[in-house]
């Protein structure tokens, strides 16, 4: 497939594991673990997908995604939002904030990987 | 009355108001009327076993006289009057009322105090349960541990020709996450741990005064030697907290006590020598009800009976626990309990072995149980009165092995039976256990 996807994510060996089955599945993978310098990251790498964990040091990743979404560029970007709580509510925050699909952790290695080609698909 | 809040002047009205005189009042305490005279113009400071004897001569409590006291008193009050704040309290008056009315006054801070306590304790639970950032980043933790270990051994379990070197490294990376799922299940039970003393503090009266028994194991020495009376054992018991659970347990040791001076122990023990246990055998050879028999039995420690009593709308009143046999302790107890089939035929008694299901009844000796049950009037019989009827059921320990045994539950929501009529709610064990 060739297309590139950025992993948004401060837990080194989930960044390990999932880097590893995007790579076996095709894909370009980047990973970058600082909500601060996570905007200019994916400016840098303008991926096809991002993958963005909820809950980084010292920032939000709704607030990440908030951005994301007021930018123009960034506006139509993919991104599949990671988080540990599976509750309703933060569901409809992730919708609200933009996400394009939501996911619970633990999830499984065939649940990212359908997820992301989904995302590209779309 | 007192409008002033100084202890000196404070004594002097109270003795004039009496129509004694100083060089009485002064006489009694053993003081000279004129170091009495220094006292009452505020001249000279009074406190210790003087303020005391002055009080006791002028029937008052001493901390009504006592500067601090009422001090503290008022400053409680102001308190619970910014607290409340619209509520309108006449603040400026607030040192009257505490004079006039001292017991309302104490009354009033009481509870103010023990709103502040409860508000406490709900703060406390409701923060722990859902805003404990350290209970959300230990959750937090567990799941991204979790979430890693999941994705890693899937790789490693089913990725064909994977390189040593990515092998090794997922190996080394379950290894460390293991340890660090180890660590935060151990954080998380003791953060569960800590929540269950939260809740100790926030008791009910009814456990306060089941606990209050059950570590005096039901038995209680000194008003079986009359060495004691009811209210010295709750005045020195410090685990009953409040007021409610001090006066429950008052009525359960007046009733011990006059059970007791009625038959003594050792009376009751040369009678289940002679009968065995039988609380019907036991009524008949003494010449008492088979209720008051079967208290009896359930103080004799030896015995190790369990008793539970219901007043009429079937609430437990009492309950001692007995090895075997659950008694719950919020919840409405098992309609098929013999207790409550006396309850419907009062004054009959009812005997039969049970066991309680989902504890392998009757499959061993401890877990099968002779139960004896009767409801009787509480009260004495009295010219047109419909009386109020009371159930008592006393459990001992069944060893007939051949004898039918019925088998009932402890409360609905952990008992496992099936196609129960008694039914009132479902089962939490209904699936799965």
């Amino acid at each position: 497939m060739g297309k590139s996807v950025l992993l948004i994510e401060d837990e080194p060996n989930i960044i390990e594991a999932v880097s590893f089955i995007l790579s076996r599945d095709g894909w370009k993978v980047d990973t970058h673990s600082n909500g601060q310098t996570a905007l200019a990251a994916i400016a840098e790498k303008s991926p096809d997908v991002v993958i963005l964990d909820v809950m980084l040091p010292g920032i939000s990743g709704y607030d990440i995604l908030r951005a994301l979404r007021e930018a123009p560029e960034t506006r139509n970007l993919p991104v599949l939002m990671l988080t540990a709580r599976g509750q309703t509510k933060d569901r409809e925050m992730a919708e609200k904030a933009g996400a394009n699909r939501f996911m619970t952790k633990p999830f499984s290695n065939a649940e990212v990987l359908e997820a992301v080609r989904s995302l590209v698909n779309a | 009355m007192p409008k002033t809040s100084l202890t000196g002047s404070r004594i002097r009205e109270r003795r004039v108001l009496q129509g004694l005189k100083q060089s009485e009042l002064a006489g009694r305490v053993g003081v000279s009327p004129s170091y009495l005279n220094l006292i009452e113009h505020n001249r000279r400071r009074i406190g210790g076993k003087l303020l005391v004897d002055i009080a006791a001569v002028l029937d008052v409590e001493p901390s009504l006289l006592a500067e601090g006291a009422e001090a503290a008193l008022i400053a409680r009050l102001r308190h619970a009057a910014a607290e409340a704040g619209e509520e309108g309290a006449e603040v400026e008056a607030v040192e009257d009322f505490a004079g006039r009315y001292p017991g309302w006054a104490r009354l009033v801070a009481a509870q103010r105090q023990q709103v502040a306590g409860l508000q406490r304790s709900v703060e406390t639970l409701t923060d722990r349960l859902t805003h404990d950032p350290h209970l959300a980043q230990t959750l937090h933790e567990v799941l991204d541990t979790v979430t890693a270990i999941r994705s890693t051994a899937s790789i490693l379990a089913e990725t064909r020709e994977i390189e040593p070197e990515w092998r090794d490294r997922f190996h080394r990376n379950i290894n460390e996450d293991a340890q660090r799922l180890a660590e935060g299940a151990q954080a998380l039970v003791g953060f569960l741990d800590g929540a269950s003393d939260a809740g100790r503090s926030v008791r009910s009266p009814q456990e306060e005064v089941d606990t209050f028994l059950e570590s005096r194991q039901f038995h209680f020495p000194d008003l079986e030697a009359g060495s004691a009376r009811p209210e010295d054992i709750i005045a020195a018991a410090d685990d009953l907290e409040s007021a409610s659970a001090a006066a429950q347990a008052l009525r359960i040791l007046e009733r011990y006590l006059d059970d007791a001076e009625a038959l003594s122990l050792e009376t009751l023990r040369g009678a289940v020598e002679r009968t065995g246990p039988d609380p019907m055998a036991i009524a008949a050879q003494i010449g008492i009800d088979p209720g008051h028999a079967m208290r009896r039995l359930a103080a004799l420690p030896e015995l190790e009976a369990g008793l539970v009593i219901c007043d009429a709308s079937g609430t437990l009143t009492f309950r001692k626990p007995v090895e075997g046999f659950a008694l719950p302790r919020f919840a409405a107890a098992c309609p098929l309990w013999p207790l409550f089939r006396a309850l419907s035929r009062p004054m009959v008694p009812v005997i039969e072995r049970v066991g309680q299901l989902g504890r392998g009844a009757g499959q061993t000796d401890e877990q099968a149980f002779t139960a004896y049950a009767v409801a009787l009037p509480k009260d004495a019989a009295a010219w047109a009165a419909d009386p109020l009827y009371e159930g008592h059921m006393l459990l001992l320990p069944s060893s007939g092995q051949a004898e039918e045994l019925r088998q009932v539950g402890a409360s609905c929501r952990i008992c496992p039976r099936a196609d129960c009529s008694a039914r009132r709610e479902p089962s939490i064990m209904a699936d799965g256990f």
